[in-house]
């Protein structure tokens, strides 16, 4: 055999093998990503990364805006409109009746309506909301402080996280209603707001009238809209999926700062 | 005198260690995150096949890139990609494409460059992020490691003799024409200066980029990422850098299939690389 056709022999071998490695590979992968060890092993990252992140910046602030900034509508995501016969009833009154339950692991369990809320320490601010698909659009939100309704409820040393109850049902026939949950760290955070107003109006029922939780150093599905209870809790683990939120019941992070 | 070409004749073939255990570990550990990156990071592009450039992804201007499907009346789906305002039929590879099954879907990147190779968002994500760790933390291993061992100064920094042979190395890669004997033990001057703006440059970059899509670290130094005209702008950079790495991948590639692909290959698995003596000729 001349040296010529060896080496053509071993190209075509190197290159075939490689072709095969990476078919092998691919379906590996696809294989890989159904089993339980082998996700949540690649999900420690994810532990690394909330460590990291209550190690650098766990007061940082998120980047703030000027009106010249401002997207020229701020898309709807998600729920554009609850299909539950209760959520329509409150929204047929202008969410007169719209009473936000506080309560679990506090002192003082409480009931807001947006009046009361409205009364309460607020913020105004300009922030770029950051979707986990990819986009990003820029609003100015108005809201209620949620460290205010935390100290009007007092919540108790076992407190742990803050559960997020929503109107919106994940399902058609009703069932499944949103939820999430964030940490004391970002529920105390200065730009941690329950809105009420995107860019200067009363917030669209589109874009979670009447309460959204904006919790600004995260991604866009932890900023639950038409919020209806908040309860704080020492653990989310018996709740639902167990993963505190909607999303992260279906293999999405909790933490969302990445 | 074609000097950079044939080198000094070396009158016997012998095999030396070319390359060092532990840029062979993390050469291989780099391959791996590498490829399940830019794999994971195109399944996680298609959750919204558009790219921007600015603060946000509505500024009121269009996206500068775009894919997408259109649907006939009879059914008939066509994949169409946008670039800065020409429209191109991609269907079959973007916009649409057949799904492992063979029915065309609409997706942005066909299932067989992607990881998952089905729509799967977060699972793409926990797969991106478990190996932006490994990939960093191996990166800063290896930063340390080349500077430290003098790798970087001994191997990768072109020599004042390697710039004034800088044209002759451009007419040898020109001509597919590599260096033999003992000038084959040296890397030559393109290949330093595609190592470097890699390793320093399109790799530190791209890590950035990600870091600043991440609405936390956005936080760390408020507007940091203005740098570059915003997260949407770092989307594109990231996802730009991810197909120039590519590229020098491809290039990479090449070269070692045409420049005695084994030994190369060899070299960077056990370390063993034979130069050949004269008469040697391959």
């Amino acid at each position: 055999m001349s040296k010529r056709n060896a080496a053509n022999d071993r190209r075509r071998f190197i290159t075939r093998a490689l072709g095969a490695a990476g078919a092998v590979v691919l379906a590996g992968c696809d294989r890989l990503s159904n089993t339980e060890w082998f996700t949540r092993t690649l999900g420690k990252a994810d532990a690394l990364s909330y460590a990291a992140a209550h190690t650098i910046g766990r007061k940082a602030m998120a980047q703030e805006f000027s009106s010249s900034d401002l997207s020229p509508t701020f898309r709807s995501n998600g729920t554009a409109e609850p299909d539950s016969p209760e959520y329509r009833a409150l929204a047929q009154r202008a969410f007169a009746d719209y009473r936000l339950v506080v309560d679990g692991l506090v002192e003082k369990p409480a009931q807001f309506s947006l009046a009361d809320l409205r009364l309460l320490p607020s913020r105004t601010q300009i922030t770029r909301h950051d979707c986990v698909e990819g986009w990003s659009a820029i609003g100015k939100w108005q809201g209620t402080r949620l460290s205010s309704v935390l100290g009007a409820v007092k919540p108790t040393a076992a407190a742990r996280y803050v559960v997020f109850h929503c109107a919106d049902p994940m399902e058609s026939d009703g069932r499944d209603l949103y939820y999430e949950s964030v940490d004391l760290n970002d529920a105390y955070h200065e730009q941690t707001i329950l809105a009420y107003a995107l860019n200067d109006a009363p917030l669209p029922i589109a874009n979670g009238a009447p309460i959204r939780l904006r919790v600004e150093r995260q991604l866009g599905y932890k900023h639950a809209k038409y919020v209806m209870r908040i309860e704080l809790v020492d653990s989310f683990a018996g709740f639902r999926g167990g993963r505190g939120g909607y999303w992260e019941d279906q293999g999405y992070q909790w933490y969302a700062g990445i | 005198m074609d000097h950079a070409v044939t080198g000094a004749p070396v009158a016997r073939t012998y095999a030396y260690a070319r390359h060092s255990w532990p840029v062979r570990v993390m050469h291989w550990i780099n391959v791996v995150a590498l490829t399940i990156l830019f794999m994971s990071g195109l399944q996680i592009f298609n959750a919204h096949p558009a790219l921007y450039w600015g603060k946000s992804s509505y500024t009121g201007r269009p996206p500068i890139l775009e894919m997408g499907a259109m649907e006939a009346a009879d059914g008939k789906m066509t994949g169409v990609t946008r670039v800065a305002g020409h429209t191109f039929d991609t269907t079959g590879v973007l916009g649409v494409s057949r799904d492992r099954q063979g029915e065309l879907s609409a997706r942005g990147f066909p299932w067989w460059i992607t990881i998952p190779d089905n729509r799967w968002l977060s699972m793409a994500r926990t797969w991106h992020f478990f190996f932006a760790w490994v990939f960093v933390l191996n990166g800063l291993a290896y930063l340390l490691y080349t500077v430290v061992s003098r790798h970087l100064r001994r191997d990768l920094w072109p020599t004042p003799n390697d710039w004034r042979l800088i044209g002759q190395s451009i007419r040898d890669h020109i001509r597919f024409k590599h260096p033999t004997g003992e000038e084959a033990k040296r890397y030559n001057v393109l290949q330093k200066i595609a190592y470097l703006v890699v390793i320093f440059i399109l790799l530190p970059l791209i890590v950035l980029m990600g870091l600043g899509m991440s609405p936390w670290l956005d936080g760390i130094i408020p507007g940091w990422i203005d740098i570059v005209g915003g997260r949407q702008s770092a989307r594109t950079i990231h996802f730009i850098i991810a197909w120039l790495l590519v590229g020098f991948v491809a290039i990479h590639v090449f070269e070692v299939l045409i420049s005695g692909a084994w030994n190369h290959i060899r070299s960077m698995i056990t370390g063993r690389y034979v130069v050949r003596g004269e008469g040697h000729h391959e």
